[in-house]
């Protein structure tokens, strides 16, 4: 479903990928963990070319996320499509401000997909619904908590019927007591066959729902495995010390 | 002291005719000036060295000399030595028109600067591409943070557009300089054009602020 091969990426001098390949298998769920400033964000960046890789291939069910053509129309085309079908939710939820929560979800089925405003109204609020969101359609971002906000970013993502998705640590901007709503959402979506990539250091959900875990540092996977290997029985040092610190 | 309301009473009229043409010229100005600023801050912002270049030596050019001299190259200038002779109102229109763009693309691109990264990502991470996204998505969130300088802007634009009077537009100031010459009633007829500018700059500062308050919704 998702294969990523050779992946480069710097800043200027700085390299930040270092030649990242793996694949993660349709409905599986990959989580990814590691130190601040280790690439991952910088990874599931590149899998949507928010930010251009230097080199290296991404694939999204065989079909290449880079554009194969120079025309910038058709290269800015081909990359809106394959982003509709990659979900992104992010640390801070990026909600449209001037939109509540229902307008939020429609923005991209009405803009992206053209689907007739009162259709996709209804389709939004079934995934507000499936979210535990339905009483909360009309309230405006502000008016809501955290876990509520990156709850109907999830909806956002979801109601375009993405082929994967991507979440850059969902879960850090919460308070304690938030993380839990979303945790939980994630986890229904994993178990309804969902394809996900989820950087996070909820170690108890990785461990609980991932098929994978990818130990990311300085640019490279270090280790990946079963979570219960790299989780209660890391291989590398570096995995095994970044482990002792996040618990 | 020597003042009499009568006078003022007398010219109003007069000076009122001068105070429409002022606001036409204005608004003309406001227009031109939004809709070629928007292009001009997009362009300020753009991925392409050559387009970013050009639109920010646009800004650094006007902004950086008078009005009154833009005035002057256009009305003067351009009909004595590129053959392009245009009317005084024609002449103002495309002065006021062109600096206020300058300052207009300047507001809306700090504007745009300011919101936050994670809108555009995330507009575009839904497959939106860039021009939906800052129409539907940057903009919106723009133009609320543009109403106040965009206020202050007008505002100054409707007093400078006073300076067209020295390339032979009869507008408000200039009515008043004739209004002057023929009855030598300065005091009057000065205060009676300030009393008509300050209600146009008062009417803009009370549309602005409920515009402000308007869009203060969703805070
Ligand atoms: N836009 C950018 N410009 C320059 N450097 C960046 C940029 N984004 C990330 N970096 C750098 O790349 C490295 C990896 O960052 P990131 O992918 O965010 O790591 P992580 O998500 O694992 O914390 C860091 O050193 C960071 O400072
Ligand atoms: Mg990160």
């Amino acid at each position: 479903m998702v294969k990523v091969d050779g992946l480069y990426k710097s800043y200027g001098s700085l390299p930040v990928l270092k030649g990242v390949s793996f694949e993660v298998a349709k409905g599986e769920v990959v989580c990814i963990i590691g130190p601040s400033g280790g690439g991952k964000s910088t990874l599931l960046r590149c899998i949507n070319h928010l930010e251009e890789p230097d080199a290296g291939v991404v694939e999204i069910d065989g079909e290449s996320v880079r554009p194969a053509t120079r025309n910038p129309l058709h290269r800015e085309r081909h990359l809106n499509r394959m982003r509709s079908e990659i979900g992104m939710v992010f640390q801070r939820f990026n909600l449209f401000p001037h939109r509540t929560a229902l307008e939020n979800v429609v923005e991209g089925l009405t803009t992206v997909k053209k689907i007739p405003r009162n259709e996709a109204r209804e389709i939004a609020k079934q995934y507000l619904t499936r979210v535990g969101l339905a009483d909360k359609i009309n309230e405006y971002p502000s008016r809501l908590s955290g876990g509520q906000q990156q709850r109907v970013a999830i909806a956002r993502a979801l109601a375009m019927q993405p082929k994967v998705m991507l979440f850059d640590e969902p879960t850090s901007a919460l308070d304690p007591e938030l993380v839990g709503e979303v945790l939980s959402v994630m986890r229904d979506l994993a178990e309804n066959g969902m394809t996900m990539l989820a950087v996070t250091h909820e170690l108890g959900f990785a461990r609980e729902v991932a098929n994978r875990v990818m130990f990311i540092d300085d640019g490279q996977i270090i280790e990946e495995g079963p979570p219960k290997q790299v989780l209660s029985n890391p291989q590398h040092p570096r995995t095994a010390s970044f482990i002792s610190k996040v618990l | 002291m020597d003042f009499d309301f009568a006078i003022v009473w007398k010219y109003l009229p007069v000076l009122a005719k001068g105070a429409v043409t002022t606001v036409e010229l204005t608004a003309l100005a406001i227009v031109n000036g939004t809709v070629l600023g928007l292009f001009i801050a997009l362009a300020s912002i753009s991925k392409n060295w050559l387009i970013r270049s050009l639109a920010r030596f646009y800004t650094w050019l006007i902004r950086g000399t008078p009005l009154l001299l833009q005035l002057f190259v256009i009305y003067y200038g351009l009909p004595l030595q590129m053959g392009i002779k245009l009317s005084p109102f024609a002449a103002a229109v495309t002065g006021l028109s062109i600096n206020s763009a300058a300052y207009v693309a300047e507001i809306i691109r700090a504007a745009i600067e300011s919101i936050d990264k994670g809108q555009m990502e995330a507009a575009r991470s839904i497959g939106m591409s860039y021009f939906q996204a800052m129409r539907r998505i940057i903009l919106p969130q723009a133009y609320r943070r543009m109403i106040p300088p965009l206020g202050n802007e007008f505002i100054a634009l409707l007093k400078d557009s006073s300076l067209v009077a020295t390339i032979s537009m009869v507008d408000l100031m200039r009515t008043a300089q004739q209004m002057y010459a023929t009855t030598f009633r300065p005091m009057e007829i000065f205060l009676a054009a300030g009393a008509l500018y300050l209600l146009l700059t008062t009417f803009f500062t009370v549309t602005f602020g409920h515009l402000e308050r308007r869009l203060a919704v969703y805070e």
